[in-house]
């Protein structure tokens, strides 16, 4: 189980997190949205450790951390609780699809490397990918090297595994592929986080939903709650512009000889 | 005209001899000069304070005075302030001079080899658990070294040619060699001109080294 309360982070003068709280229970999909710029991003960070927050307390697993205070040993087991998908994959370049996920286990988890072998082709073979074990992240489309990334992200085995904007950066005709990998993980019961701007796929994947703007949890509740019946006007109005923005065009009326393409 | 192409293939031999000791400068410099540059660049990358000034007065001094004087300073001008450096060779100082001027090149070289590396990389290492230190070993530096080999290369070229200044404070390699042929006879076309074509064709052998490696250490980058 994942417990944030009082997370604040500031870059310079900007309060990016203002007084955070929330619990993710294990085995929960909790999918984070809200506009650009309203921590969504930072506040995944700070659980994994890559910016370091100004105030608040973090419990993953059994790992607690008070951020005032921690000390280097909690902060390495704190951020072995998590493991990060990062928009733009951020695979190792210098090693092959399969180097990336058995160099870390290797260096740091102290596996073996038929252990890590092992491990890393079970995985590749999950993500649907193992054809590609050795070649170099470059030879990669970018949902493949995503998938990769994802497969990185599992064979650490960590309590929890956050998604930044995973499908952010690829081009339309790969977010498919690797939206379905995220979501047959999330049926295996693994507890994750994910940052997305994909509204239908939160909607299907997600068991709660929180809404974030301007650094505060604006809201949060069931798909059906947020989506459907938002309590909050700023709730409802991002998700006006985003549901016009998919462009729901049997709502508005359009003279068919008006549309060109 | 009067050019003997004769003479000058005739002394090639007594020439060819001295390539050792002018390798011999050139490579022991080099790996001082790596040694002493990366260690700067780390310093430069993290910024510590205090070494972080001192390096960059190192740098600026070496790169901004030119190779010749910091060699006449080493070589006579040190022993006269630290006299237990009476005994020190010219061969020996030398490779000071060459490998403190090639460090400050290469401070920079590296640095900028090393912050061209992605973030998200360190990142992504540091993520799946692995230490600041193992990130830097096993993901950051394969992959800066691979930015730096072509200058690193231009300043080891750059060294070979170099380390012909050596003859000014009595070091015999080969350009100390071809002068002496040169008085010796007062054919001095002929032979510095051989002592050229070898600097050529060391610089040439190396490259076509350095091209072979660089086509090694890029395969995993190409599509």
């Amino acid at each position: 189980m994942i417990k944030v309360s009082g997370l604040k982070k500031a870059f310079k003068n900007t309060e990016v997190l203002k007084d955070i709280n929330f619990e993710v229970k294990d085995g929960e999909t909790v999918v984070i949205i809200g506009p650009s710029g309203s921590g969504k991003s930072t506040l995944l960070r700070c659980l994994n450790y890559l910016e370091k927050p100004d105030a608040g307390l973090i419990d993953i697993g059994d790992v607690s951390a008070n951020t005032e205070r921690v000390k280097k040993p909690t902060i390495n087991k704190l951020r072995m609780q998590t493991s990060m998908v990062f928009q733009h994959y951020n695979l190792f370049k210098n090693k092959t699809v399969l180097g990336n996920i058995t160099y870390p286990l290797t260096a740091s988890k102290k596996f073996k490397k038929e252990e890590a072998v092992e491990i890393g082709e079970k995985l590749l073979g999950q993500v649907g990918i193992l054809d590609k074990s050795k070649q170099y992240p470059v030879a990669l489309s970018g949902g493949q090297q995503q998938r990769v990334g994802i497969a990185r992200a599992l064979a650490a085995d960590p309590h929890a595994i956050l998604f930044d904007e995973p499908t952010s950066s690829l081009d339309p005709e790969w977010v498919g592929e690797v939206l379905k990998v995220i979501s047959d993980i999330s049926k295996k019961e693994k507890t994750m986080i994910i940052v997305t701007h994909e509204m239908d796929f939160a909607k299907e994947i997600a068991d709660r939903v929180i809404f974030m703007a301007d650094g505060h949890i604006v809201e949060e509740g069931t798909p059906e709650e947020i989506f459907d019946n938002p309590e909050n006007e700023r709730t409802r109005k991002f998700l006006r512009k985003y549901t016009n923005h998919s462009g729901s065009i049997e709502e508005e009326t359009i003279e068919p000889e008006l549309v060109t393409v | 005209m009067n050019f003997d192409i004769g003479y000058m293939i005739e002394i090639l031999p007594q020439l060819l001899v001295y390539i050792p000791i002018t390798l011999y400068l050139a490579i022991v410099s080099m790996i001082i000069a790596v040694v002493i540059g990366g260690v700067l660049s780390l310093i430069l990358v993290n910024r510590t304070p205090v070494a972080v000034q001192l390096s960059k007065l190192y740098i600026s001094f070496f790169r901004g005075t030119p190779v010749l004087v910091q060699l006449l300073m080493i070589y006579f001008g040190l022993p006269q302030l630290f006299p237990w450096l009476n005994s020190i060779s010219a061969v020996n100082a030398a490779i000071i001079a060459f490998s403190f001027n090639t460090s400050a090149y290469l401070a920079e070289i590296f640095r900028a080899a090393l912050t061209s590396v992605d973030k998200g990389q360190t990142e992504a290492a540091i993520s799946t658990g692995l230490t600041y230190h193992q990130a830097v070993w096993g993901i950051v530096l394969p992959q800066a070294v691979r930015n730096a080999v072509p200058a690193t290369g231009n300043m080891f070229i750059g060294l070979i040619k170099n380390s012909s200044l050596a003859f000014t404070i009595g070091v015999t390699e080969l350009l100390a060699q071809g002068k002496l042929l040169a008085t010796a006879t007062l054919q001095f076309f002929e032979a510095y001109l051989a002592v050229g074509i070898i600097y050529w064709g060391m610089t040439i052998l190396y490259s076509w080294m350095q091209k072979w490696y660089e086509a090694k250490i890029n395969k995993p980058y190409e599509a």
